[in-house]
């Protein structure tokens, strides 16, 4: 690699951080995709990864996705706990088989260096119940503190992984905190300079912060939301009858994309539900049952679609 | 003879499976061996985090050959038949077979030779099967070979196999096979970051040197030696002494090819979180050992990790590490356990009304009401205060809404005890939180503080007539709701602390205090039945006859389990002696007569017998010894005095004896032997004082 100005080093700005990740990955193939532009709980729900990954079709992709987990908001008070926090993901159909070397070579190329650290794969098994998915795999430790999730998806929207497809996610302020050695997350130099040009993950999203926990714990219109998760519902379900084709000897979908989105909208909406409260115990469970049924439809679809089929 | 070598080498194997899984290849290849007919001489299993292997020792080079004989169809059969026979034989004709005499029909016999195979190529064959059906608690496919239907699986992605099979002198070869396009070979890997480079290995021993070498310790044991003395070492150096703690050192050498224990610290004002909330922090989340100041008996603030690499800077920024996540994780604990401090137990109960206990049984806070209710009773049967029971089961459960609680499960009750102590509550209420939910199991202390024996035997009784109640008992080995562990719990507090507590009305009280309509009637006995089958196993596990339970038990009324218990004890005691053994000899005796009799005429001899129908002294003494017998008995039993009642049975033998010597019972005259058998009957219902002999075996 050839010389970073300081402010890029991994180790030095967290927006380098994510740039050393982003090249590493463009290095072994992938494409380097942008956030996926809805609201979503975690990195799997970007179309990229929930629906790329089934169909026999090779697919290599890493991308950053802003993940909303409106339940963890910490009005800005705790050191690493937020509503809104980056995944960088990582993944790979078929899994290469050296998977696991790239892994720590990726580790390397954020400044951890396996000659030091203790790095070690733990058992965890992941399941997705709102996305009918499972996989297992590991959580990928970094001297006690887990950094990283590593699964062998194993099936995702209810259809079995033909080939299996492996997907990395990185916790990128847990262990940008860990490469510059602070341990509030706002204390995080994000730009990489210093003194006056200096600017810190606090500046740009410590407001937001108290500002959304706010709104996901004592504002967010329930009725509005309650509304938002049966017209999303509901559409998913419209778009996806909709897009059936008897097409050659075959059948056929066009419209898996769309219905997908609907989907996304319904579990982000029910998370912020949950947030505020309002699902008790026993509903929590049919609502989940509710998105998983969604996406499970959508999994269908896409694998009757030109990037979810065979040839 | 020659030793087969085999390694499957992976990704990371989770820790908790390693174990069996290395149990599990030793078994599945030495059975196979042994049915093939290759009867080995030794074999051990291992297993590391990236590796099973397995080297069996002294393993005959070639099968032995073997011959069968096949029976085939009688002489003259049908054409078919001989031509299957045949066939299935690899016979050429019927002249290659031989004939058998028979008293049925003459049949033939084929006999067939099968030479041994060699050892190399039987294993070649059972392999790699073994691998494909290998029983991983949950497996996995990878790779582009998971597209095609039949792809291996294996606990994680499986990289490369060795196998070899050799005499000890000579270079031993290949076993050549491949699974799912792995072939078997004789090379491996060292330590995934400190040797990394492939090694090529022939048998067991340079496998095992070869590995060390490449800093991989294969044997789990050392593994967890080398962790338990070097962490013992580093607490000792430093004044203090490792928390030992078996199932953690058994996940951690499971995580770790090469161990490497190191001691961090973190800061003194954690200490003031209890100390079972400290290690369960660093236990669980981190999977770190915690250290004790041997003086004070209370935590240090140390712990020990377990890394899996010699760091080239010694260590010193995985410690750091280590100890900015324990840190964190401890500023974590100490917040839950402050908030939970800000809240009163008995401010958390309204939320039970919230929380169903059992869809059929209603809310928490119902279940908590029916303790208390069930607890103020049976106060008084254990000598407990009644106020502080009630007090006591209104907050022994407040503890499961807790933040601590909610984070660690495992510390129900102790958490409860520190939160009722810190609120000021009476030590036994305090206590109560804790021990109520004792005894656990079958080595778990029983509690004695009555408080707690009382809440305890509560939340059991409520628990047991619950299910019953919406009949959910236990069957067979299905007992989700622990129920035999509930009533063996009870049974255990009552008579380990020697407690007059009758079943049936316990069970009683309890089961009205359920909201779902119960059989009154019957219920209360079928729950006895299930504490007299319960007794009967704790009994015999200690060593009891439990045929003399069953004699106890089948006097019927007996729900009062602690005299249940005497009384199997003083018959036990009974029953050892001269006196004992024949009295049973007797009683039976008189029985067996009895009951030969009772069926010939199909009618009873009860009622007194006729005095003036004794015609030998024999029978006056009998009858003069069952009167007198049968007055003390009652009368110690009604004192419960087991074994006074035991010797006063002891005066009925000479007299039994006497009269089965000299008397016949089926005298001639019908009125006689009615009155005789009347007599015998007086001998069973005597005995019945203290037990059924009639049960009793031997």
């Amino acid at each position: 690699m050839d010389a970073l100005p300081d402010h890029m080093r991994p180790e030095r700005s967290f927006q380098g951080f994510i740039l050393a990740l982003q090249r590493f990955w463009a290095e072994q193939g992938c494409v380097i995709l942008q956030p996926y532009d809805m609201e979503m709980g975690a990195g799997t729900f970007h179309p990229a990864t929930t629906l790329r990954a089934l169909g026999p079709k090779r697919w290599n992709a890493a991308y950053v996705q802003p993940s909303r987990r409106p339940k963890d908001g910490r009005y800005g008070e705790n050191p690493n706990r937020m509503q809104h926090y980056y995944q960088f993901q990582v993944i790979m159909k078929p899994s290469p088989p050296n998977l696991q070397d790239l892994y720590l070579k990726s580790l390397a190329a954020i400044g951890v260096d396996s000659s030091v650290h203790d790095i070690r794969f733990v058992e965890d098994d992941w399941e997705s119940p709102t996305l009918g998915a499972w996989g297992l795999g590991w959580e990928c430790w970094c001297d006690g503190m887990e950094v990283s999730q590593f699964t062998y998806f194993q099936q995702v929207a209810g259809v079995e992984c033909a080939p299996v497809a492996g997907e990395l996610t990185y916790g990128l302020e847990r262990l940008a905190m860990y490469v510059q050695g602070v341990d509030r997350v706002y204390d995080l130099n994000f730009n990489g300079r210093e003194g006056d040009d200096k600017v810190t993950y606090g500046d740009v999203f410590l407001q937001a912060e108290q500002e959304y926990s706010r709104h996901n714990f004592e504002y967010a219109d329930t009725t509005m939301l309650f509304e938002q998760f049966k017209m999303a519902e509901e559409a998913c379900r419209k778009y996806l009858a909709a897009g059936w084709r008897e097409g050659g000897n075959q059948k056929e979908h066009l419209m898996a994309l769309p219905a997908y989105d609907q989907c996304i909208k319904a579990s982000h909406v029910f998370n912020l539900l949950d947030a505020r409260g309002v699902i008790s115990v026993t509903e929590r469970q049919s609502y989940i049952m509710r998105v998983r049924e969604l996406a499970k439809a959508c999994g269908d679809a896409w694998v009757h679609t030109e990037a979810g089929r065979a040839v | 003879m020659p030793d087969l070598l085999l390694e499957l080498f992976s990704e990371e194997i989770p820790a908790r499976m390693q174990a069996k899984a290395a149990d599990d290849l030793r078994r599945m290849v030495t059975d196979k061996l042994v049915a093939e007919g290759l009867v080995y001489e030794g074999a051990k299993a291992f297993a590391t985090p990236r590796r099973l292997a397995l080297t069996v020792h002294g393993i005959p080079a070639r099968q032995p050959d073997l011959k069968t004989e096949r029976r085939g169809p009688k002489m003259g059969a049908p054409d078919a038949a001989v031509q299957g026979f045949l066939k299935a034989t690899g016979l050429k004709s019927l002249d290659e077979a031989k004939i058998q005499k028979d008293p049925k029909g003459d049949f033939y016999i084929a006999l067939i030779e099968k030479p041994g195979r060699a050892a190399i190529d039987v294993l070649a064959e059972i392999l790699p099967v073994i691998i494909r059906i290998f029983p991983w608690p949950k497996s996995m496919r990878w790779g582009a070979r998971s597209a095609k239907s039949g792809a291996l699986t294996w606990v994680r992605p499986l990289h490369s196999i060795v196998a070899t099979f050799g005499p000890e002198t000579e270079e031993p070869e290949i076993v050549k096979f491949s699974v799912d396009g792995i072939e078997a070979g004789q090379t491996t890997h060292g330590h995934r970051f400190m040797a990394p480079a492939a090694i090529s290995v022939r048998r067991f021993d340079d496998y095992e040197a070869k590995l060390k070498a490449a800093k991989v310790v294969l044997d789990p044991q050392a593994r967890k030696d080398i962790i338990l003395a070097d962490a013992k070492e580093l607490a000792f150096a430093q004044g203090y002494e490792l928390v030992e703690d078996q199932v953690l050192l058994d996940e951690v050498s499971g995580l770790v090819e090469w161990p490497v224990a190191l001691m961090g610290s973190f800061d003194k004002e954690f200490l003031s979180i209890p100390d079972e909330v400290i290690r369960a922090t660093i236990r669980n989340n981190q999977k770190c050992f915690v250290v004790r100041d041997p003086k004070t008996g209370k935590l240090a603030n140390k712990f020990i990790l377990t890394a899996n690499i010699e760091a080239t800077d010694g260590g010193k920024v995985i410690i750091g590490g280590n100890e900015r996540v324990i840190r964190a994780r401890l500023s974590d604990a100490k917040f839950f356990y402050e908030t939970d401090l800000k809240t009163k137990l008995e401010a958390r109960l309204p939320k039970f009304e919230q929380i169903v206990f059992h869809e059929k049984l209603g809310t928490q806070a119902e279940r908590i009401k029916r303790i208390e209710t069930l607890a103020a009773e049976i106060a008084p049967l254990v000598g407990a205060d009644v106020a502080k029971a009630k007090r006591a089961s209104q907050l022994a459960k407040a503890d499961l809404l807790t933040e601590v609680v909610g984070e660690f499960p495992e510390l129900q009750g102790l958490m409860g005890k520190y939160y009722a102590q810190a609120q000021g509550e009476d030590a036994s209420v305090a206590a109560a939180s804790e021990e109520h939910w004792k005894p656990q199991g079958q080595a778990d202390r029983v509690p004695t503080d009555p408080v707690s024996v009382a809440v305890a035997l509560a939340d059991k009784f409520d628990t047991l007539a619950g299910f019953w109640a919406i009949d959910e008992k236990p069957t067979g080995s299905k007992d989700p709701y622990a129920l035999r562990r509930a009533a063996l719990g009870a049974i255990r507090l009552i008579i380990e602390n020697s407690l007059r507590l009758p079943i049936l009305k316990a069970a009683r009280s309890a089961l009205s205090g359920q909201s779902v309509k119960a059989d009154a009637d019957k219920l209360p006995g079928d729950l006895l039945a299930f504490f007299a089958d319960r007794l009967k196993v704790q009994l015999r596990d200690q060593g009891a006859r439990h045929d003399l339970v069953d004699a106890v038990f089948s006097l019927g009324g007996q729900d009062d389990l602690l005299l249940v218990v005497r009384r199997v004890e003083a018959l036990g005691k009974f029953l050892d002696t001269d006196d004992g053994k024949n009295l049973l000899a007797g009683t039976k005796r008189a029985s067996n007569i009895l009951s030969i009799e009772e069926k010939k005429d199909k009618r009873t001899f009860d009622g007194a017998p006729d005095v003036a129908l004794y015609r030998l002294d024999e029978e006056k003494a009998l009858a003069k010894a069952i009167d007198q017998v049968k007055s003390e008995a009652s009368a110690a039993v009604a004192k419960e005095d087991f074994a006074a009642a035991m010797s006063a049975m002891a005066k009925l033998r000479p007299a039994v004896d006497a009269f089965f010597d000299k008397v016949k019972v089926n005298d001639d005259d019908p009125k006689v032997r009615e009155n005789r058998l009347k007599l015998l009957n007086e001998i069973r219902s005597a005995t019945r004082a203290v037990a059924d002999f009639s049960r009793i075996e031997g």
